[in-house]
């Protein structure tokens, strides 16, 4: 692995130093585990690991035809374009801009494209009237964009990194989630979307890695979502602009570039508040959603590999409220075991309510205690990120605890 | 120039600057009643001048009923409007479309809007003809007819809202603007600073009106800051701004349709700061001779009562009758009563009201967590007096 970094510097890379996930060796300072150069080692043995070997992922036309979850949608003869996750987001927004006037991006830094290029090309094709910067202040931004929702118009609104939600906290919570209810009806902020890069990128630490997904499912009135690849995202992301309740859209960064689908150029949505099942299987359920899916790929074919005829279903939520308990239940009365996982801190976190409402549906059915593989009890470090995050051998362990209680 | 100053020149002095000269007070009456400048005499119709004054005393009535029924136990909150019944003055300039976004003295807009006493006390009583079903504490109001948003209690956090909107009005093309109430005090709130740096940058039609009358519950204005009050802050943001006698209906209605002329035609934010004192507590869980003496109180009430000083012009025009008053404020005094009694005799909301509109549909959970309270207090009707809320 030395070698290979070592040639790469002399070759003289003249190329933009933004290195990818494949182009193993040339990120020192990533503390991502699961690159490719790890593959020999245990418990990994090989088996390709990641985003880019996703095999969850449709990357190619025939990809997308074959797949029964996309036909149940309507999706699967679609015309396509490949496109990463930043590619369907913007996408996405250029459709909402183009066939609602009332609609409008607002942001720090959104007119000239955006940090991570999402709203790159928007500002020129429909004005900086319609897709404008805004002042340093998420509270603001939130209020603002309250404002323009409660006036019935489409406000879709950028928080730049999920770590810095928390200012907007107070007009999310007590305004934007109670505007319907607290108002007997008179008005609603329905209109209102907010976009937020989430979850960990390999570098980030403390303030630019944070799942605040937690906080927000704590909220009647709120709706909470994350997707987990381009294809769930464009649709996700439709579906959520056009709900006529307040939604708070989490992506996961870490995808934006790395995840690549062939995604339907068209108009579509994609439910809302319904878990699908990315694989079926009959003795365990693994839930889980956003990046931390591709984790659980990694854990489950470890699994079957090292247990011959287990076989474990997958289950991605997208929406974490209010969320599809039933299609859980479901599983979990067939299997009998349930590993619930995801970045965010374990206490408190998501997969606590998950556990807590299943033990409650699903008590005697249930085989072994509920695992929960989550992010530690600290702020998301830096340097020791390979042991805060839920990665795939963690994962593994823990359906192996559950399997073999 | 350096780009974040670009009309800023350079100086060999070292000096610190932390005030200009303090902002005048723009007054169109005297305290009694006298326009201090014929060319500022307010040109409005008789019928319009009484139509006001008439609200100034029934707001006056009814909150003198309604605070007194919080006492008795007959209803659980109220806040008066003591002392600040010039407001009146700011409603009047509008356009009745305009939308406003109060903080949660401004009863005043509303009656000067339409909002009738049934309503009031509808919503106070929390009963099934509250348009806010029940939901929220008295004094809580929000009609969409009236374009007047919904009130919530946490401070300040109407300020960017009202950006946004006017932003949205802006988009409409419909020349309205929206009009923003706040105090002093939430005037130190995150959410002030944000809401005037967004409507100055982005060019909204919105008029900010601070309600400046002395306190924050207990705080004086002293404590609440210490620059020259709130208009000098519309400056720092780059805002139009005026400060105004707020107990000068005269000189809050001309600011105010001023103001919205420069926010429709210009499509940007001004700010007006309204001097008053709160003659009133701040609700009815503050008694405030626990931090001011009620000779303050009442040297203000005598001294500058927006009333009297209505009053008094009306009486220079020829347009009001000594004892006409007393009559006004009877009158008031029995259709409040009379809508007071019909409010409270109705039932609270059916208690399917509790779990609508969370969401715009009702998701699973709450599907059930309705079935399971139905049940319950199908169970034990006389324990969650199931009788006191109307039939579904």
């Amino acid at each position: 692995m030395l070698r290979h970094c070592v040639l790469a510097l002399t070759r003289g890379n003249m190329r933009r130093a933004r290195p990818s996930v494949v182009s193993a060796g040339v990120r020192r300072y990533s503390t991502a585990t699961d690159s490719s150069s790890n593959n020999n080692i245990e418990p990994i043995r090989g088996l390709p690991m990641g985003v880019s070997n996703s095999q969850l992922l449709h990357r190619t036309v025939a990809a997308v035809q074959r797949s029964s979850n996309l036909k149940t949608l309507g999706l699967s003869e679609h015309e396509t374009q490949k496109m990463n996750m930043c590619q369907a987001i913007n996408d996405a927004m250029r459709i909402v801009l183009a066939t609602d006037e009332t609609a409008v991006v607002f942001g720090e830094d959104v007119a000239f494209g955006g940090v991570f290029r999402c709203t790159v090309g928007l500002a020129d094709e429909f004005g900086r009237e319609r897709v404008f910067n805004t002042p340093l202040t998420e509270q603001g931004i939130a209020g603002f964009g309250i404002g323009l929702a409660s006036m019935g118009q489409t406000a879709v609104a950028e928080i730049q990194f999920a770590d810095y939600v928390f200012p907007a906290f107070d007009q999310i919570v007590n305004e934007a989630a109670k505007f319907r209810y607290r108002s007997g009806g008179e008005f609603n902020a329905g209109g209102l979307t907010i976009r937020t890069p989430c979850s960990a990128v390999g570098h980030g630490g403390h303030y630019h890695s944070q799942s605040p997904e937690a906080f927000f499912a704590h909220v009647p009135g709120l709706r909470v979502v994350m997707p987990r690849s381009p294809i769930q995202a464009k649709g996700l992301l439709l579906s959520a602009i056009r709900d006529q309740n307040p939604v708070v859209f989490f992506e996961p960064k870490i995808l934006y570039r790395s995840a690549v689908e062939q995604v339907p150029v068209g108009d579509y949505t994609i439910p809302l508040s319904q878990a699908e099942i990315l694989k079926p299987g009959d003795n365990v359920t693994v839930v889980g959603y956003g990046a931390q899916i591709y984790a659980l790929e990694n854990a489950i074919q470890m699994i079957e590999r090292d247990f011959p005829g287990a076989s474990c279903e997958l289950i991605d939520l997208q929406t974490i409220l209010p969320y599809d308990a039933e299609t859980v239940a479901r599983s979990v009365n067939k299997t009998g075991r349930l590993v619930v996982a995801h970045e965010a801190p374990r206490t408190q976190g998501f997969a606590a309510e998950l556990a807590a409402e299943i033990q409650e549906r699903c008590f005697l059915r249930l085989e072994s205690p509920i695992e929960r593989v989550c992010g530690l009890f600290v702020p998301h470090p830096l340097v020791f990120e390979r042991f805060y995050m839920p990665c795939a051998v963690r994962t593994y362990e823990a359906i192996k605890r559950s399997l073999t209680f | 120039m350096f780009p974040g100053a670009l009309n800023s020149e350079y100086s060999h002095e070292l000096k610190f600057v932390s005030s200009v000269e303090s902002i005048q007070t723009y007054q169109v009456m005297d305290s009694n009643g006298s326009v201090l400048d014929p060319a500022h005499e307010p040109q409005v119709s008789k019928e319009e001048a009484k139509a006001m004054y008439r609200n100034m005393l029934t707001l006056n009535a009814m909150d003198q009923i309604l605070y007194e029924a919080q006492r008795q136990g007959r209803i659980s909150f109220y806040m008066t409007s003591f002392g600040e019944e010039a407001l009146i003055g700011s409603a009047a300039a509008l356009n009745p479309k305009d939308l406003v976004f109060g903080q949660y003295r401004e009863a005043g807009v509303l009656l000067q809007r339409g909002f009738t006493l049934e309503q009031f006390m509808n919503q106070c009583f929390s009963n099934e003809r509250d348009l806010g079903k029940g939901r929220q504490m008295p004094i809580h109001y929000g009609t969409k007819e009236l374009c007047f948003q919904t009130i919530s209690s946490p401070l300040a956090t109407q300020i960017p809202q009202a950006a946004g909107a006017a932003y949205g009005m802006r988009r409409d093309g419909n020349k309205l603007c929206t009009i923003c109430y706040f105090g002093e005090g939430a005037a130190s709130e995150g959410d002030f600073h944000a809401g005037l740096n967004m409507a100055a940058t982005l060019g909204c039609p919105v008029i900010f009106y601070c309600r400046n009358n002395g306190y924050a519950i207990s705080t004086p204005s002293i404590e609440q800051y210490r620059g020259d009050g709130i208009a000098s802050r519309g400056i720092g943001y780059g805002i139009d701004t005026i400060r105004v006698d707020g107990n000068d209906v005269w000189a809050i209605y001309a600011a105010t349709k001023a103001a919205r002329k420069i926010a429709v035609e210009q499509n940007k934010p001004v700010l007006i700061e309204a001097m008053t004192y709160r003659v009133s507590h701040h609700s009815t869980s503050d008694d405030s001779s626990a931090y001011r003496s009620k000779k303050e109180v009442e040297d203000w009430s005598k001294r500058d009562n927006p009333i009297s000083r209505m009053r008094n012009w009306m009486e220079n025009k020829g347009w009001w009758m000594k004892g006409e008053d007393a009559e006004i404020t009877k009158s008031a005094k029995t259709r409040v009563l009379e809508a007071f009694a019909a409010a409270e005799r109705l039932k609270k909301p059916a208690i399917h009201h509790l779990f609508d509109e969370v969401y715009a549909e009702l998701p699973p959970e709450l599907q059930r967590e309705k079935a399971d309270i139905e049940a319950l207090a199908r169970k034990y009707p006389d324990y969650y007096q199931v009788n006191e809320f109307a039939r579904s």
